[in-house]
């Protein structure tokens, strides 16, 4: 048991002290989604209305920020003498899944404290259903960095991913428009987008007026995309190698 | 400890590695020399369990390196040539970390911190930040790193790479202690000569095919005498005048003409005598490993 927990724990807490001693990176992955949401929300003088959306940015961000770090590690790094090490394998994802969300979780939390400039007032006892939701979808979408980031051979790639899927992916999640108000096909894209229902989550946890789809759906789209990925990221990791990934 | 039988690897159509073969003893510093692109990292990356070969087998303390590939990580020490520390970390946390990868934990733990800091002398260093070590420092850690968790087995990808020469004379002396005092069997890459000199024994690698093997002396021993070497301005001309004149086989590289004889300070009288202005310069030394690949392979390491 020692052997599946205690790589796991040791990278967890990695992360957590790496993330300590470079508050810098805190300033970079929270800076632009503010700046967003202040433009957008500024400009249609309805910050209340991007609020939600810049939130999960932020999630999202810091999720593919640690998670890109993998393809470098890989290669040149820490990573690689995890990779020679008796450790199972399947407890160093997990160990870097549980960092790497830990973190998005910290940021999106972070994120929290500009609640009241949209207006948002989030009684104590309600923080408790909208932290969870943050940590629910920082788990989401440090999977999907994850199963990204596990095969990709350079940053560069990652990057492509970034700008082609996950920022799209996000621009029709309802962060910009509210799916009542798209049209035809995009409409359908938003209705299949798992991120629409992480948007939703934020928006019901928020207490935002209505949002779609509803509550519960949001809730457990939200957690069933979770576990897919982690699923995912379990059996890729999994897999033995036979070419020169290292 | 090591045994390599038949191993061939190939990356698609490219073939890089092909037949080798060779045995580590226990308790020897065993080198694989070779350029670049020889088949050592290729070799490396076998033997340290993160490829499986193409044919034939590797195992280490009697485990096979595919089959028994848990077996095989308990027992070596991994060194790469590129750095496996986590810069944002002290010495001590990425020891530690190690040590957890290796499920070793509490007074265990701190026990073999304490051991393999002492081995490498960094006792003074534990609380220093990687980020700011030189290079030389870095790679003891690593080595203290690679050592946690006691491996009768030591492997080691271009250690010295970047190191200055007083590093890597540093770097060897702890090496050859872990040798001593520990047991350790030693299995490291290089392409640097002074490093492969000081191992117990020696494969050469070249085009992925294990061209000889010996130790340094025997290697070196092949070479009678002193080696020769001329500069020239045309030394295919040159080599096939003195090769009639003198009757000896001289080798081309690089646009020098090499001469391996016994007394060489007589031949050079005699060469420079012999062809007036076609010698731009002359060199003579006793016998180095390069000599050595070179009159194997006919071709220059570095």
């Amino acid at each position: 048991m020692n052997s599946w927990i205690l790589p796991a724990a040791t990278l967890w807490q990695r992360e957590l002290v790496r993330f300590w001693r470079q508050k810098s990176r805190v300033l970079g992955v929270v800076a632009s989604p503010l700046v967003f949401w202040l433009l957008i929300g500024s400009g249609s003088n309805d910050l209340a209305r991007y609020y939600s959306g810049a939130l999960v940015l932020t999630v999202m961000f810091s999720a593919i920020f640690s998670t890109i770090s993998i393809i470098e590690d890989r290669r040149e790094g820490f990573l690689l003498s995890m990779l020679v090490s008796p450790a199972p394998r399947t407890s160093l994802v997990l160990g870097k899944i549980l960092g790497s969300a830990t973190l998005a979780w910290l940021q999106g939390l972070i994120f929290l404290c500009f609640a009241p400039l949209a207006g948002v007032r989030i009684a104590p006892l309600d923080l408790i259903p909208v932290a969870l939701a943050i940590l629910l979808i920082s788990f989401t979408l440090t999977g999907l960095g994850f199963v990204i980031a596990w095969r990709m051979e350079s940053t560069a790639g990652f990057h492509g991913i970034m700008n082609l899927l996950l920022v799209p992916m996000w621009m029709v999640s309802g962060s910009l428009f509210p799916m009542a108000t798209a049209h035809g096909w995009v409409r359908v894209l938003m209705r299949v987008n798992p991120l629409t229902y992480s948007i939703s989550l934020m928006n019901h946890t928020l207490g935002m007026p209505n949002s779609q789809p509803g509550a519960l759906e949001s809730l457990l789209v939200t957690a069933a995309f979770g576990l897919v990925l982690l699923a995912a990221c379990g059996i890729m990791a999994a897999q033995k190698s036979t070419h020169s990934t290292a | 400890m090591i045994q390599v039988e038949n191993l061939t690897h190939r990356y698609g159509e490219r073939t890089a590695l092909r037949q080798v073969n060779f045995a580590v003893a226990k308790g020897e510093i065993f080198g694989l020399l070779g350029p670049n692109g020889g088949g050592k990292s290729t070799l490396f990356r076998i033997l340290s369990t993160m490829m499986a070969p193409t044919e034939g087998r590797a195992v280490i303390g009697g485990c096979d390196v595919v089959r028994d590939r848990a077996a095989v990580r308990r027992q070596i020490g991994v060194v790469f040539q590129t750095q496996s520390l986590d810069k944002a970390l002290t010495v001590e946390e990425n020891l530690r970390a190690q040590g957890h990868l290796h499920a070793l934990s509490g007074a265990l733990l701190r026990e073999r911190m304490e051991y393999s800091l002492a081995q490498l002398g960094l006792e003074d260093r534990r609380k220093d930040m990687v980020e700011t070590l030189s290079g030389g420092l870095r790679r003891r850690v690593e080595i203290a790193k690679a050592l946690l968790h006691r491996p009768p087995v030591l492997l080691m990808d271009e250690a010295s790479t970047g190191l200055d020469p007083a590093a890597r004379r540093d770097l060897t002396r702890h090496i050859e202690r872990l040798r001593d005092q520990e047991g350790v069997t030693i299995l490291l890459t290089t392409h640097v000569l002074e490093e492969a000199d000081r191992c117990n024994r020696l494969v050469l690698l070249h085009r992925g095919e294990v061209v000889t093997e010996g130790t340094p002396q025997e290697l070196r021993a092949r070479i009678g005498g002193d080696v020769v070497v001329l500069d020239t301005d045309d030394a295919q001309t040159l080599a096939g005048a003195i090769e009639e004149r003198f009757n000896l086989r001289p080798s081309q590289v690089d646009g020098q003409v090499r001469v391996e004889i016994a007394n060489g300070h007589r031949f050079i009288a005699e060469v420079v005598e012999a062809f007036p202005g076609a010698i731009r310069s002359v060199g003579l030394h006793k016998p180095t490993l390069e000599d050595v690949f070179v009159r194997e392979t006919g071709a220059q390491i570095e």
